[in-house]
């Protein structure tokens, strides 16, 4: 599939003029509130009319502000999931996952009930009204009510913004196997760092309604692109890996890195499975010798490969050990007492309490 | 001959009483549909006249009811250009008929029904027929499976407003079409004109006390349909 999109449009005093192309995997929409992430989504969900430019998917033409095209949000099938999930008070939970499948084309129609809710963990929740779901729950049928209406395509609106850390940590893991699982893609919304690094394939940075960046996770969110110093305090970097082993007794896992292995805590995982991790670089420190006496689990031995130093007396190194990049953000004070330069072996330490994902 | 027997309602009283549940129900039935459209067009649309037709909504409201029941007369009269007109492509007459006592109690109880109709619709959250529209429901689905269920406390008590408002209307009625009994006299009337003959008080109590049971049971009766379906708008 493919997604082109290419809009202007004016909200009051607010201009948002940006493009971007999405051809599957999760593509999320990174930036801060006011950044106009929502109003794109909403233009491609159907919602909002731009003033100007094209939607296309998969070589249909759903906007075209010259030629006078607008296909209205009910004849995309996008389904959607808001920030306040947005269930139908008056039906029970049941009756709003299937309310969609009555407008699905019957061809499209996939027979995935029992998957979908098994996918989600709604099977206790079915017969009740979301009055009385939590918001962790409402966000899950949200999710649900949107797979079984047969989407072409997902987009998700910031839809974990409303819950508190826990509710967060309680959801993501259904959205990790929403996107192994499915196929479907996904257009994901979201002002946080942790949140895209965990589930987006490409990051599309926007700024004042202006396309910043676009890239993997690990490019976008290394740093440079971020600008305000809120998304810098959060960044951090990316890497890839695979559950080596468990250690049930302390509650750790062990993920293996194209050259070294991290320690994180959770020993809910399968041995095997692919996994991305996210290290905020505030939370690793350098040091020039091995550190002894310490309690921090994860030390590995790298180069430094990058130094940039930002106006507000801070800067971000870049260590290289063996094939994974790992960001640390230190004071440039504490770069010329280190003497980093360019190549220099150092050590990068990370506490373990500090991956702990959520 | 018992102590109660002043109760026993006399066959024209039983006509009056008839005349009046059969004109208040249709005055109900007949302006829900326009009651739901013109509340929709006023919570909703934006179009150019929206201020004059809210006017135009609320005038039987504010007017005096022997002043819309001689416009009533005016516009839908034997003469009248709505009359005429009604009268010449459906052969429907409506002055001096119970179909014109109706009418008049229709518009009588409209600016109530709209009202209430329309805070209900304004009080429902776009964002929910926004999630139904990505689902895939079109604009009639929507307001059908999604809008018309949220608003119905408010459509319920609108209904039972207009009707309330028939049953009690007098002036316009009387004004439009006049005080036949049979055929135009409706409750109300019938209590007037026996307040306006010597020794007719029995039979106004009577009917009195008829009205104040048809209102009481239609009063429960909204409150028992509004806690039904307000249990299942908002289980809370």
């Amino acid at each position: 599939m493919t997604l082109l999109v290419e809009v202007k449009h004016a909200l009051g005093a607010f201009r948002l003029d940006a493009a971007f192309a999405s051809d599957g995997g999760v593509t999320a929409l990174f930036g801060r509130s006011g950044s106009g992430k929502s109003s794109l989504v909403r233009i491609i969900a159907g919602l909002t009319r731009p003033d100007q430019g094209q939607v296309k998917f998969d070589g249909q033409l759903l906007v075209d502000s010259k030629a006078g095209i607008f296909v209205p949000a009910h004849k995309r099938r996008f389904g959607c999931v808001f920030q306040n999930a947005r269930l139908f008070p008056h039906l029970n939970v049941r009756q709003n996952l299937v309310y969609g499948r009555w407008f699905a084309p019957k061809a499209a129609r996939s027979d995935n009930f029992d998957r979908v809710i098994a996918l989600l963990g709604i099977e206790a929740l079915l017969e009740r009204s979301p009055a009385k779901l939590s918001g962790g729950e409402r966000q899950r049928v949200a999710i649900g009510r949107a797979l079984l209406s047969s989407p072409r395509l997902l987009l998700m609106d910031e839809p974990l913004a409303a819950l508190d850390d826990a509710r967060k940590a309680e959801i993501i893991p259904y959205l990790e196997r929403l996107r192994h699982e499915t196929n479907i893609p996904i257009i994901y919304v979201s002002h946080s760092v942790a949140e895209v690094a965990r589930l987006a394939d490409r990051v599309v940075l926007l700024r004042d309604g202006h396309v910043e960046a676009v890239g993997t996770p690990s490019e976008v969110l290394r740093g440079s692109p971020l600008s305000s110093v809120a998304e810098r305090r959060e960044a951090g970097s990316v890497l890839t890996g695979t559950f080596a082993g468990i250690d049930p007794a302390h509650g750790l896992a062990t993920i293996r890195l194209s050259g070294s292995e991290i320690v994180v805590p959770n020993a809910e995982v399968t041995v095997g499975k692919t996994v991305r991790l996210h290290i905020p670089a505030r939370d690793v420190m350098v040091a020039t010798q091995r550190p002894e006496g310490l309690s921090a689990l994860n030390i590995l031995e790298g180069r430094v490969a990058d130094i940039s130093v930002g106006i507000d007396g801070m800067a971000n190194v870049g260590i290289d050990c063996s094939g994974d990049l790992v960001l640390a953000r230190i004071t440039a004070l504490s770069v010329e007492r280190l003497s980093l330069v360019l190549g220099k072996p150092v050590f990068a330490v990370i506490k373990t309490v500090a991956l702990e994902s959520r | 001959m018992c102590a109660l027997d002043w109760l026993t309602l006399s066959p024209q009283e039983w006509t009056a009483i008839r005349l009046s549940l059969k004109v208040s129900v249709v005055a109900m039935v007949v302006s829900l549909p326009f009651g739901i459209l013109v509340a929709l067009a006023l919570a909703r649309g934006k179009f150019w006249g929206k201020s004059v037709l809210n006017g135009v909504v609320h005038l039987p409201l504010i007017l005096p009811p022997v002043v819309t029941g001689f416009l009533l007369l005016v516009a839908f009269g034997r003469r009248g250009v709505a009359g005429s007109f009604l009268y010449e492509y459906f052969g429907i007459v409506l002055s001096f008929r119970w179909t014109g006592a109706a009418l008049a109690c229709g518009v009588m109880g409209f600016p109530l029904m709209v009202r209430s109709i329309r805070l209900s619709i304004e009080a429902v959250d776009r964002g929910i027929e926004e999630a139904a529209a990505t689902l895939g429901a079109g604009p009639t689905w929507v307001f059908a499976t999604i809008t018309l269920p949220l608003i119905l406390p408010g459509v319920i008590a609108g209904m039972i407003l207009s009707f309330a408002k028939a049953m009690g209307e007098f002036g316009a009625t009387i004004t439009f079409v006049s005080n036949i009994p049979g055929e135009t006299q409706t409750l109300s009337a019938a209590i007037y004109s026996f307040t306006q003959v010597p020794g007719g008080d029995a039979g106004a109590m009577r009917l009195t006390l008829v009205a104040i049971v048809i209102s009481m049971a239609a009063l429960l009766a909204s409150e028992f349909l509004a806690h039904l379906v307000g249990k299942k708008v908002d289980p809370q």
